[in-house]
């Protein structure tokens, strides 16, 4: 009944594509993909804008396109895949079971597991938006893979609330087709998006962005038929007489994603408190030997260049623990997130596994004119000067391993 | 002619079919709503109260006890979830104690087993209580139940045992004939011996269209919080405050589904469709909470939602039959749901008094079991699997549902017609994502299966599309 793999990789999205190309490449020779959806790729696929692949291959593609560009790569290579593949529940015993149709409920036993889940959006009730339980209001995601995956347009008098990427991609898309974006609203003072997306699908299409507001009120009978947006003071507060109308048909929300791992909680993974990932070590394994993340499911990133990035790491290091090459969990420096850093991935560091470690963390707010400042057991090790940092953008920083050792090393904001 | 029309899908009016199904009646149950319990049988506490709160002497203390025995046999008839995890009702306070003292008094005079339990003992049995408990009251007869199983299960029984079941259509008058009455709707005219008014909140203006003496029903709004499943240890009992000048209290509890409920709030409204919720009242909610518990999962917070219930200005049931063959059930709210399997039963009282009450040959007691996959054990699973492929197609993540599980849902006596009635019945769009993910996957279904277009497929009632338009191919923009 049980089958055996070396390497299980649960999403064949942009990092599990990634993990099991870099894995194969190292030697590794029986892995196989789990996909839930009919077809590799993952959220890639409705992201029919461009602006993919920067980083990775030095030229702008659409989502679909880099997408496929891994899954050419990944055909040359003896991987297999199963698509339309759920994966039920995993075991610390590294087994995963799955349900497809083709090959019923079964049990792969693994040698090493890759969680490339992704993260899912924030919804209307996770935040609370009071008012009418209508049709109407969904996640800007869902929105986008109604038009661009089964080709329905979601409505004409559109209103979105929360400025994250897909957001403001979303504003843009559904002008182009003809809907009307009477503004998008952000709670806090700053937007939450990529800069080059409030230009390019905001300010280019004349779409208000009102700082500072949000959604107060969902009003409608069976469909949304109009909210009433609040402004908010430095406490989030509502300003009494600062309310506006708008007669819409459709509420978008767009804010906020989750790293989406029920697989890794039911089984007590260590979840970080911040990121909603798991608590990774320097090979992006998690607190259970074996199991390791990586891409959105692990903490989300702002470009996908940077979750195949971190995918193909995550495929070296599951290939070196199933080679034997990685030694019992001894991490030995802790790293740590103080003034204006909200977070640090890895959490923990183990020295005497790499040449160098790379960072990625993201800041609290946005600055302007500052440093970052590396200490190491207390002690300045590194201050580098930052014209900007912005919530929105994932940062990341690489340290020789010669200028570090065993204790705890803090990472934080200093003002100019 | 129909030997008796039932106005209302909610519990009620289920049960009321449930029960008159067994005889050799001709029976049609009207609802104005795109599916059964679609208002306050299915926005509320779930709970299957014990019947200690009702002041003895009432009705409502009566059908609750009652009707609390009752219910594990249907829900063992028609594969209904429901489990007696008990009930503790919590006082801090001398004030507390002292209403909690008068709740016991109820408990001994309403005959319901209970326990009381000091401040360690309380601790014991329910560790996530709050350490400011004093002294509470323990009924182990107090039940979880899924309400929409229940409605689902029980009209689904009726349809198999040959009752009507008319959705979306609205009963506008009421005329009393010399023998019997003419029912008139948006859709139709019909006529029937016996009408029983199950309309809940609207249960007034059915009554004042034939009935000279007219009643008033106030919709009074509770307002939820739900909290998704998570693997950390949390309540395992129902926990209840108790009123006093701090507020009416909430109650803190599980469902049947592993999530968390807590709620409700108390206001009465003026409008019999406000199930809005509002930010002051859910805080106010929260604030009661912690009269119960000193941790409150906000980190798994996934929906907000408000139900109505019936107040009646005896502030208790009323059920009567202002003219023969006019069958009223008023007020019927909390502990309407507890009481359901009693109060059918005084009608069938009521109707048996008038009509030859012939049981049914063929009548099939119990309901096809669901398939619950979840439960099933890996030999189960596989071999549903190797009959129906769409058992191993999963379509959602959050409460691993299967396709085959949706599509028995949709084709079942009482099916799924729409988005909200598939997530009532199976449970996709309860989970983390709301329906981000498995609703798309939903629609397909719902449209391959009644043979519409995806366009067509709603959430709920006619005007909750989803989809306004495609974009290539057509253009609709009269929608």
């Amino acid at each position: 009944m049980m089958i055996h793999y070396d390497l299980v990789v649960i999403g064949g999205g942009s990092a599990g594509l990634a993990a099991a190309i870099s894995a194969y490449d190292q030697g590794i020779r029986k892995i196989i993909i789990l996909e839930k959806d009919p077809y590799l790729g993952g959220i890639l696929l409705q992201c029919i804008h461009n602006g993919f692949g920067l980083h990775q291959f030095k030229t702008e593609m659409s989502g679909p396109e880099y997408a496929e560009k891994y899954i050419e790569e990944l055909k040359t290579r003896a991987i297999e895949y199963r698509t339309t593949a759920m994966v039920l529940k995993i075991t610390p015993e590294l087994e995963v079971h799955y349900s497809n149709a083709n090959d019923g409920y079964q049990i792969i036993k693994a040698k090493a597991i890759i969680c490339a889940t992704g993260c899912s959006e924030r919804t209307r009730g996770a935040i609370s938006i009071p008012g009418d339980r209508v049709a109407g209001v969904m996640t800007a995601g869902q929105a986008q893979r109604y038009l661009n995956i089964e080709g329905y347009m979601v409505g004409k008098k559109v209103f979105i609330l929360g400025s994250g990427d897909i957001g403001l991609i979303m504003a843009r898309r559904m002008v182009l087709e003809g809907a009307e974006v009477l503004g998008v609203a952000e709670i806090m003072p700053y937007s939450n998006g990529l800069n080059r997306n409030i230009v390019q699908c905001l300010q280019d299409y004349h779409i208000p962005l009102y700082l500072h507001h949000t959604v107060k009120k969902i009003i409608g009978k069976e469909r949304v038929e109009k909210i009433i947006l609040g402004e908010v003071d430095d406490n989030f507060q509502f300003i009494p007489g600062h309310d506006k109308e708008f007669v819409i048909d459709t509420l978008l929300l767009s804010v906020g994603l989750i790293p989406s791992n029920p697989l890794l909680e039911n089984i007590g993974i260590a979840i970080h408190p911040k990121t909603k990932g798991p608590i990774v070590d320097e090979s992006l394994q998690t607190s259970i030997p074996g199991i390791f993340a990586c891409g959105n499911g692990l903490h989300v990133h702002d470009l996908v260049d940077f979750v195949s990035g971190e995918g193909e790491r995550a495929g070296i290091f599951a290939s070196r623990y199933i080679k034997g090459e990685l030694q019992a969990k001894q991490e030995n420096l802790i790293l740590e997130a103080k003034n204006g850093i909200s977070y640090i991935m890895p959490s923990k560091i183990n020295l005497n596994h790499v040449d160098q470690v790379l960072l990625s963390f993201r800041v609290a707010k946005p600055y302007l004119n500052v440093y970052l400042k590396v200490s190491l057991n207390g002690k300045e090790i590194k201050k580098i000067k930052k014209l900007y940092l912005l919530p929105a953008e994932m940062e990341s920083l690489v340290l020789n391993k010669d200028i570090l050792q065993a204790g705890t090393l803090t990472l934080e904001v200093l003002d100019a | 002619m129909f030997d008796v029309i039932i106005i209302g899908a909610g519990v009620n009016g289920a049960f009321v079919a449930y029960r008159l199904a067994k005889y050799q009646l001709n029976v049609l149950v009207i609802e104005k709503e795109s599916d059964v319990a679609n208002e306050t049988s299915g926005a509320n506490s779930a709970i299957i109260h014990s019947g200690y709160d009702p002041n003895p002497n009432t009705l409502k203390a009566k059908l609750n006890v009652i009707g609390n025995r009752l219910y594990d046999d249907i829900c063992h008839d028609l594969d209904v979830e429901f489990k007696r995890i008990g009930s503790i009702t919590i006082a801090c306070n001398e004030e507390e104690i002292a209403v909690l003292d008068n709740l016991t008094k109820n408990a001994i005079h309403n005959k319901v087993p209970f326990t009381i339990l000091d401040e360690h003992q309380v601790r014991e049995i329910e560790p996530f209580v709050t350490t400011k408990a004093k002294k509470a009251l323990f009924a182990p007869t107090s039940g979880i139940i899924n309400p929409f199983e229940l409605c689902v299960g029980l009209m689904e029984n009726a349809m198999d045992n040959g009752v009507k079941l008319h959705l979306e259509e609205e009963v506008k008058h009421i005329v009393n004939l010399e023998k019997g009455y003419q029912v008139i709707t948006n859709k139709e005219t019909y006529q029937a011996k016996i009408v029983v008014n199950a309309a809940g909140v609207f249960a007034d203006e059915i009554n004042n269209m034939v009935n000279p003496h007219q009643e008033k029903i106030i919709p009074r709004k509770g307002e939820y919080m739900v909290f998704d499943h998570f693997t950390e240890p949390y309540v395992t009992h129902t926990l209840f405050s108790v009123p006093t000048s701090r507020g009416k209290g909430v109650l803190v509890t599980p469902s049947t589904h592993g999530n968390y409920l807590i709620g409700p709030s108390s206001i009465f409204v003026g409008e019999k469709d406000d199930e809005s919720t509002s930010k002051e009242t859910l805080n106010e909610v929260i604030e009661q909470a912690y009269r119960l518990v000193d941790k409150i999962p906000m980190n798994h917070l996934i929906r907000q939602f408000a139900g109505l219930r019936a107040y009646h200005e005896s502030n208790d049931f009323v059920i009567n039959q202002p003219i023969p063959g006019f069958i009223n059930l008023l007020g019927m709210q909390s502990p309407g749901l507890a009481s359901a399997p009693a109060t059918s039963l005084e009608v069938e009282a009521m109707v048996k008094e008038q009509l030859d009450l012939v049981d049914k040959e063929n009548y099939q007691k119990t309901r096809r079991p669901l398939y619950r996959l979840n439960k099933k054990t890996l030999a189960e699973r596989s071999k549903l699997i190797k009959q129906n492929p769409q058992f191993a197609n999963m379509i959602c993540r959050c409460e691993q549902i299967s396709e085959g599980e949706i599509v028995d849902a949709i084709h079942r006596n009482c099916g799924a017609r729409t988005v909200k009635g598939v997530k009532k019945r199976v449970r996709p769009g309860f989970g983390k994502c709301q329906g981000g993910f498995c609703e798309p996957l939903v629609m397909k279904i719902l449209a391959r299966e009644l043979n519409i277009d995806m366009n067509d497929v709603r959430f709920n009632n006619k005007g909750s599309y989803i989809l306004k338009n495609k974009t290539k191919g057509e253009h609709d923009d009269t929608l």
